[in-house]
């Protein structure tokens, strides 16, 4: 077949040979043409290219001169104080690093389970295609809503929990795991207005344990046991009741347990690092899962992408070894697509790093002094006291703003670094 | 060797048909059912509303290479993918009819599916080695199927990488990725990990058809080599390797078998005009 000649070719070889000719030549300057279409092609690559690079390198060059003179380590470690001298951003960098972690560790599972539902357990029957259809345009839709709508979904659905929890009055919640509560009485010797006869007595301060935090205040009586701490340990001691009026014991040991009569303790709360409430209020695990939110359409996306450009034949292979599907995908497709959800998932844990709208509305704009303890507990982020800083009056705090950004793209580049050795790696493993 | 024309009787043929009678008069039924690897009756294979396979009756006998031929989209492969239940993955796929390989009803929705393909192991057109170790490429199966220790493993991948003939090109690079291999290495590192899980049936979808003359060789004398232990079923397009190598040879047209005899009887004396055609190579 391939020997006869079309007939085509036929006709053309009975044409004059003059015009046979001027066919060529026009053959010729077409390819010319071609030629120098390449050449602007690429000019025109190389200036697009060129104009992104030179943005981006102008920017980053004006944050670097204006931040890199803030950056100290009181930068680093300290707290944000209204002082500008004294300002630092270790609340906000921690708190950064657990919200990101925590989100992390939610979103990966759920992102890359659902891409492996989508991608590799394709169903058979109709109707559950047409639903893993409308699945897929969801995911896709909801990769282009503005964060901020998922700030305020997160507001809703896991800081308030639709309200089905009761109202979130006083940091009140009304399922609660790892907090003890405590009424705290303060001696004689510690009030301002009793301490008159009481001052060769050393302030203390008692702890007595309460139930429930919805119990009415501890009526304190003669003889009670309280806990007090003495360095970090809570020792039980008997305290006495006195009329701040009447008259006090002498000896300063006797004197430091005494309580005025009528004395209201103040509520207090200590919370383990596993306590949890419900809902979860404005905490970590709220800005966590509103972050998860945010990127989990471009993970489950990307790392669609990525399972999709896994040979099929890859699959057959194990298939025809009498692999399950789980095996298929656990042993074969996940690894071979690795590389692919990886790149993805840490496009999108920048991105989550860097977005500020969600958390501006479920995290509160509060002054927060200390990094994070446990998953209820309040906190700030990066580019959140960035912003905070920016929108000062003081000049200075503009230059420890420019400071912070730079803080926030080191921990963007290694975070990418980690993504690029890590696809490296894998991809010589396999090569 | 793929300038050897039909009318020089290939040499393999004549050695292994001669000891084995029993293949000849196969056509009149004399062996017993126990003889048989895979029985197909009256078959009938669809996706969606294509009928790619017509009242297939065939009767794979054991030990022995059997050659699928006919020209592309005649339903060869549909049906080698029926074997092993390969088709499961292909939503539109359906067959009613009868398969069996030995007792197993191998249409049966409730067919243990990996055991199966355990049993009847498959070698594909393409090489397709996971991206993994040579070692791990080979030790996968086992792993699904087996309880092994290492020392058991490492010798059962040695096993069948000298069984495949790639041993000695590998044994001193078990570590490294499979995708380095050639083409030819490849493809017969896919056979070793096909063996590994101690297949009876070794289905073969044109394994050569994107290999060299010389890994086509290569392949070709590891098939006579397995042919003792397992049974073997290969999809060609190439008359010679068919002639070469099988034992006995089914052509396909439109989905249907239009003959299936002895290998030498296919080529040499068919029955059916258009197989003569097809062998021939007036059309196809």
């Amino acid at each position: 077949m391939s020997e006869a000649t079309p007939p085509d070719d036929r006709m053309e070889l009975q044409e004059d040979p003059g015009q046979q000719d001027q066919r060529q030549q026009r053959r010729l300057r077409g390819s010319d043409g071609r030629m120098l279409l390449d050449q602007y092609f690429r000019v025109a690559c190389i200036g697009i290219a060129g104009i992104s690079v030179v943005i981006l390198a102008f920017l980053l060059g004006s944050i670097i001169y204006q931040g890199v003179p803030s950056l100290s380590w009181t930068l680093l470690s300290g707290t944000p104080e209204p002082e500008p001298s004294e300002a630092g951003a270790w609340p906000a960098i921690a708190g950064t690093i657990w919200v990101c972690t925590i989100c992390a560790l939610i979103t990966l599972p759920i992102g890359i389970g659902t891409a492996v539902l989508i991608e590799e357990f394709k169903p058979r029957n109709r109707l559950a295609n047409r639903i893993f259809s409308a699945i897929q345009l969801n995911i896709s839709n909801l990769a282009g809503v503005p964060s901020v709508v998922y700030g305020i979904l997160g507001l809703t659905a896991f800081v308030s929990m639709f309200g089905l929890f009761g109202s979130l009055k006083g940091g009140e919640s009304s399922l609660e795991i790892g907090a003890v509560y405590y009424d705290q009485f303060t001696n004689l010797a510690s009030d301002p207005f009793l301490s008159m006869g009481a001052e060769n007595a050393r302030e203390r301060y008692f702890l007595a344990p309460v139930a429930s935090p919805s119990d009415p205040p501890t009526v304190a009586t003669s003889g009670m046991e309280m806990f007090e701490y003495q360095g970090d340990q809570k020792v039980p001691v008997k305290i006495s009741v006195f009329d701040p009026f009447g008259d006090l014991p002498s000896d300063p040991e006797e004197l430091s347990l005494a309580i005025a009569a009528d004395t209201i303790p103040g509520r207090i709360s200590e919370k383990s690092w596993y306590y949890f409430s419900l809902p979860f209020g404005r905490g970590v695990l709220a800005g966590s899962l509103t972050l998860m939110l945010v990127i989990l359409p471009v993970i489950i996306i990307s790392s669609q992408e990525a399972l999709r450009s896994v040979p099929s034949s890859l699959r057959d292979g194990a298939r025809g070894l009498g692999a399950t599907p789980w095996q298929v995908v656990w042993n074969i497709t996940l690894p071979a697509a690795a590389p692919g959800i990886l790149t993805g998932s840490i496009l999108a844990m920048s991105r989550a790093i860097g977005e500020t709208a969600p958390i501006l509305i479920i995290a509160g704009i509060v002054y927060i002094r200390n990094a994070p303890q446990h998953l209820m507990d309040s906190y700030t982020v990066l580019p959140l006291q960035i912003y905070n800083w920016t929108s000062r009056p003081q000049e200075e705090f503009h230059a420890i703003a420019a400071a912070g950004i730079v803080v926030l793209l080191v921990i963007l580049l290694s975070f990418n670094a980690i993504a690029v050795i890590l696809r490296q790696r894998m991809q010589n493993k396999v090569r | 060797m793929t300038t050897k024309t039909l009318e020089t009787k290939p040499k393999r043929i004549m050695n292994q048909v001669a000891p084995t009678p029993s293949a000849e008069n196969d056509s009149t039924d004399a062996l017993d059912s126990t003889q048989y690897a895979i029985e197909a009756e009256k078959l009938n294979g669809w996706y969606g509303d294509f009928q790619a396979l017509h009242e297939i009756s065939l009767k794979i006998p054991k030990n022995q290479v059997t050659a699928f031929i006919g020209p592309s989209g005649c339903g060869k492969s549909t049906l080698l993918r029926w074997f092993n239940r390969m088709n499961d993955t292909i939503f539109s796929a359906r067959a009613s009819g009868d398969l069996r390989l030995g007792d197993i009803d191998l249409l049966a929705p409730s067919t243990d599916v990996v055991d199966l393909r355990r049993r009847v192991g498959i070698v594909f057109q393409k090489a397709n080695p996971f991206p993994k170790s040579i070692f791990e490429n080979v030790a996968f199966g086992p792993r699904l199927h087996m309880q092994l220790n290492k020392s058991e493993l490492s010798d059962l991948v040695e096993w069948s990488l000298r069984k495949a003939a790639v041993w000695k090109e590998v044994k001193d690079r078990l570590n490294a990725p499979a995708l380095g291999l050639s083409g030819g290495q490849q493809q017969r590192l896919c056979i070793a990990r096909a063996i590994a899980t101690g297949p009876e049936v070794l289905l073969m979808d044109e394994p050569c058809s994107a290999l060299d003359p010389a890994s086509t060789l290569a392949i070709e004398d590891l098939m006579d080599e397995l042919r003792d232990q397992y049974t073997i079923v290969i999809v060609t397009h190439n008359m010679q390797q068919a002639s070469r190598c099988s034992d006995k040879t089914a052509f396909f047209f439109e989905g249907r078998v239009v003959e299936f005899d002895t290998t030498e009887t296919i080529f040499t004396k068919p029955s059916s005009q258009k197989t003569e055609d097809y062998v021939r190579g007036r059309f196809g």
